[in-house]
């Protein structure tokens, strides 16, 4: 086990630390608060000869995952970070790179998608990509967010997955907020991460030309389909892999999921990202107060982890979702997941949408939430019932 | 028509290599006839095979040498180009 004496670093200059260790060949990236910290920090390292990477100043988002999968389909390691409507306008493209089996990883500082435009956190850019077919990871901090940016290229690139990976991370709670970091040796992120597999027909190679990204008509979208939600399933086995390796050089374990104090719970709140840590701590409070009440956290959003969730928390009492996106007129993307994952089961289950727009969530509204005494909606002024 | 595929049996991302790739035959696609050729009146300007968006115009080396009807959309554009009207259009042969 390597261990580094912690420095103080925000989560995005983290990433960005892990990005320059990881040394991709390309970055084609647009700027965008709250995810600039990271390409600026970056940038600098690269400027600064700390990393020989080829930095495409590119002209919006769209442009910057189009050029990230020529790179990446070409043979070259290749990164790009984005945040909301960056994320909005590269939607498109990240349902192609998906498609076309691009093996990039992408850094997501989370920001409230317009309207009413605000910079802030929630995850709603995050669930928008919900569906195209892309990794997810989400942290909880900014150590987290450089170990699953360190494992992301492991993920990407191994052979049963073949896809873009997600790191997500809170924007400012986590990109702008300083936190210990202990981050690895380069030689060790190196050794990890190991060299790029260069895909089996590369597009440059013009001694074998190939066709990608071909034209499926109704004869064979289906089955493209089909063969990239496999892709996505066998992620989960791969993320696993990947944990146990990236656990046996750091003694930290990230895992799809994280259980905390959940032995004996009767009472399980299931979050993503930087609110996990809150809650962990209200449920250390509680658990002083003879509270059974434990805290299942959710790392891998895409593959979810539904049978994992299933088994660790199938027989409790009572279930409650925490969402920082809501799905106006149907259920918040979590909840949905939750939901469907517990299906047939008896716990009863409760669904709350929190923190739109970066709207801070205390302690004592997560004591609230426990307690039965939130309305669905928490932290909206003149919402008073609870659910 | 080739056999279809089953998902586990398709390429990763469906990159094609050449001698993989599926030709459908398009010339199924005409609906209107087809051109003809009178090599009678045909100068072998090769006008037809430039602009023939289908590249259905077959040479022999540098000599006009017949349609590809297997792929001829029949969009008569040879027939339009062909300076010396050798070229017209006819109902399919098979009605």
């Amino acid at each position: 086990m390597n261990v580094q004496e912690p420095r103080l670093l925000t989560g995005g200059e983290a990433v960005a630390h892990a990005l320059c260790q990881i040394e991709p060949d390309v970055v084609p990236v647009y700027p965008i608060t709250p995810q600039t910290p990271i390409i600026q920090t970056f940038s600098s390292l690269v400027a600064n000869g700390a990393a020989h990477t080829e930095i495409v100043n590119v002209e919006s988002e769209h442009s910057a995952m189009s050029a990230a999968i020529g790179a990446a389909l070409a043979g070259a390691r290749t990164a790009t970070a984005t945040s909301s409507q960056g994320l909005a306008l590269m939607a498109e493209v990240v349902y192609i790179a998906a498609s076309m089996r691009a093996p990039l990883t992408m850094a997501v500082g989370n920001r409230a998608l317009s309207g009413p435009i605000n910079i802030h956190c929630d995850h709603s850019d995050s669930m928008l990509v919900r569906d195209s077919g892309v990794v997810q990871l989400f942290a909880e901090n900014a150590q987290e967010a450089y170990d699953l940016m360190v494992m992301a290229p492991r993920i990407a690139e191994h052979p049963d997955v073949c896809l873009p990976v997600l790191v997500c991370q809170d924007g400012f709670t986590i990109t702008h907020a300083a936190e210990p970091v202990r981050m690895l040796a380069d030689e060790d992120v190196r050794a990890f991460v190991g060299t790029y597999r260069t895909p089996v027909r590369p597009l440059l190679d013009a001694a074998h030309p190939a066709t990608h990204g071909p034209f499926a008509m109704p004869d064979y979208y289906f089955e493209f389909r089909r063969a990239q939600a496999a892709a996505l399933e066998a992620a989960a086995d791969v993320v696993a892999e990947i944990a146990d390796d990236f656990a046996l050089l750091t003694g930290r374990v990230n895992h799809a999921v994280e259980s905390y104090r959940l032995d004996d719970a009767e009472s399980v709140l299931v979050a993503l990202g930087s609110t996990a840590g809150t809650v962990k701590d209200v449920v250390d409070e509680l658990r002083d107060d003879g509270e059974a009440v434990g805290l299942l956290k959710i790392r891998s959003f895409r593959p979810f982890p539904a049978s994992v969730m299933r088994e660790s928390i199938g027989g409790r009492r009572e279930v409650i979702v925490l969402d920082r996106a809501d799905s106006p007129g149907g259920a918040p993307p979590l909840a949905a997941e939750v939901a469907f994952a517990l299906a047939g089961l008896d716990a009863s289950l409760r669904s709350h949408v929190y923190g739109l727009g970066g709207r801070d969530l205390h302690p004592e509204a997560i004591r609230q939430i426990f307690h039965g005494e939130a309305p669905r909606y928490v932290g909206v002024r003149g919402e008073l019932c609870p659910v | 028509m080739p056999q279809l595929k089953q998902w586990e049996e398709l390429p990763v991302a469906g990159v094609v290599a050449p001698a993989d790739a599926v030709q459908p035959q398009t010339g199924g696609w005409r609906t209107a006839g087809r051109p003809v050729m009178d090599l009678s009146a045909c100068v072998n300007c090769l006008l037809c095979w430039l602009y023939c968006p289908d590249s259905a115009i077959v040479l022999d080396g540098a000599t006009f040498a017949g349609i590809d009807y297997d792929y001829c959309k029949g969009c008569a554009l040879c027939v339009e180009v062909c300076p010396v009207s050798a070229l017209a259009m006819e109902p399919e042969a098979d009605g």
